[in-house]
């Protein structure tokens, strides 16, 4: 699958920047004979003088600086979103115990780097490695996603929702759904529609997915929106549980989360 | 994480949409209220003649019954899709083809079983009588289990747009009027008398093809939309 992400979307991003649209899978063909060229190109920095500032370079540094091979590893991330090049040549490692922060302004990116990272958006080049290959169809299982939308379905109860999505992956019953909810402490919205929830409270439902859940990589996109002073304490709490317990964090937030935490570091994406 | 067994699966979605629909019944009704207000209007346009009215049944039936089908595909993934459920599916590390399979069985059974039951009811209104009722029962049944398959791949390939509504009825009707034609003509011939073993095979057919293929091309086409 990397593999083929890779050698698709290398021509992707050569047609895009080539014709100045969005209309990479039409010239395939054509982009492969032009593909070493390019690379030339992009290496001298000619269409792209200010590449080397979107570099995360203190993750970088970190990089060279260990010699384990992280659990997981980003390589030279392209991304195009129409016009706009959004990603470029993001690389980072990042070990068991480890979160990692990406901070920066509205549009910077840090959505589509989680979606990427997630798998959901294939990008233009570049490649993930999980445990030193690359992440392959057993990746999905070691990770754990939740995006900026709550995956929650108004008419179904909290309780409802939390077992249908827990469910996918394994058998859950109701006591550990019960539970979980009394961990994000809305065990009283429980039998509610999510509907009637306020937005806080549907965070924290989704959010109580992550305690059913007992894989490595947790990718979360501002987990903390929505939340009062107590349920980012909450949050807090649950990350550096799974932080402890030689999980990976990576996530988009404004505010700095478990700031002081040994195992955290934090990227501005521009 | 596991797969879990694949019935248990189909299932739990299969479940889980039909207490959905249980709880947006005005949403689920809309299809069939369609398909019942069309066939009424029928012989209050064209005029009581029974003779005229039987003659042109099968189409009346057939053509009611997919244009519900088509205006019932739209909601078959966009919801899911956008509310971010659509995501967890992809990444629950279940096969997505078999998830989208199950969730096209649930749509059916809201959407396309309610047509076949009432059809009965219907048909009374258009001249006929009970002698072809197993006939229409048996190609309706076919047809829009077929229909809802195809209409499952136009949706999963029109869901990321914001309007995709009339490029699905574009893209999906060509694929969709075989179906059209062999089960009118069906059921065209059964009242006459004829053999129908020709157009019902062939409306099999077409059905098993969907069902093999229609959930590849709708997790292929889900994919590409949540991109």
């Amino acid at each position: 699958m990397a593999r083929r992400y890779g050698l698709f979307n290398r021509m992707g991003k050569l047609s895009r920047h080539r014709k100045g649209r969005d209309c990479s899978r039409i010239h395939v063909v054509f982009a492969r004979r032009k593909a070493a060229e390019f690379d030339l190109l992009l290496s001298r920095h000619v269409y792209l003088p200010d590449r080397a500032q979107y570099f995360m370079s203190s993750v970088q540094a970190q990089r060279f600086a260990s010699t384990a091979t992280g659990a997981l590893e980003v390589r030279d991330v392209h991304l195009w979103r129409g016009e706009h090049h959004l990603l470029r040549g993001i690389s980072f490692l990042l070990d068991s115990g480890q979160l990692l922060q990406l901070n920066g302004p509205n549009g910077a990116g840090k959505t589509s780097l989680l979606r990427v990272i997630a798998r959901l958006l294939p990008p233009e080049s570049g490649e993930l490695f999980w445990k030193g290959q690359p992440a392959a169809a057993d990746y999905r299982q070691n990770m754990l996603y939740l995006g900026h939308s709550n995956a929650l379905k108004l008419d179904l109860t909290a309780l409802e929702n939390l077992r249908f999505s827990a469910g996918l992956s394994r058998e859950v019953s109701d006591a550990e759904c019960r539970a979980a909810l009394q961990a994000v402490a809305i065990p009283h919205c429980a039998e509610l529609p999510a509907r009637v929830l306020s937005a806080g409270q549907r965070r924290r439902v989704a959010l109580s997915r992550l305690l059913l859940s007992n894989v490595p990589l947790w990718v979360l996109d501002e987990p903390i929106t929505n939340l009062d002073v107590s349920g980012i304490a909450v949050v807090e709490s649950l990350l550096a549980q799974h932080l402890e317990k030689g999980g990976m964090i990576i996530a988009a937030a404004h505010q700095a989360l478990l700031a002081g935490h040994a195992g955290v570091r934090s990227v501005q994406l521009q | 994480m596991t797969e879990l067994p694949p019935f248990k699966l189909a299932g739990l979605l299969i479940a889980r949409d039909l207490r959905l629909a249980a709880r947006r019944w005005d949403q689920v009704l809309q299809p069939l209220v369609f398909f019942v207000v069309v066939i009424t209007l029928f012989p209050l346009a064209i005029g009581p003649e029974l003779s005229e009215l039987r003659r042109i049944a099968p189409g009346i039936l057939w053509v009611a019954a997919m244009l519900a089908s088509l205006l019932a595909a739209d909601a078959l993934f966009r919801p899911d899709v956008e509310d971010g459920v659509m995501e967890q599916w992809v990444l629950s590390g279940q096969p997505l083809p078999w998830m989208l399979l199950a969730k096209t069985v649930a749509h059916w059974m809201l959407t396309g079983l309610p047509l076949v039951v009432m059809a009965p009811v219907v048909a009374i209104g258009l001249g006929l009588g009970s002698d072809g009722w197993s006939l229409m029962l048996l190609t309706l049944l076919l047809g829009t289990a077929t229909l809802s398959l195809l209409g499952g791949i136009g949706a999963a390939l029109t869901v990321g747009l914001r309007r995709g509504n009339m490029l699905m009825a574009l893209l999906v009707l060509p694929l969709e009027v075989p179906v059209l034609i062999f089960g009118a003509r069906a059921l065209d011939m059964g009242l006459h008398g004829e053999l129908v073993t020709g157009p019902i095979s062939l409306m099999t057919a077409i059905l098993l093809m969907a069902l093999v293929l229609g959930p590849f091309a709708m997790a292929a086409a889900i994919r590409i939309s949540i991109e």
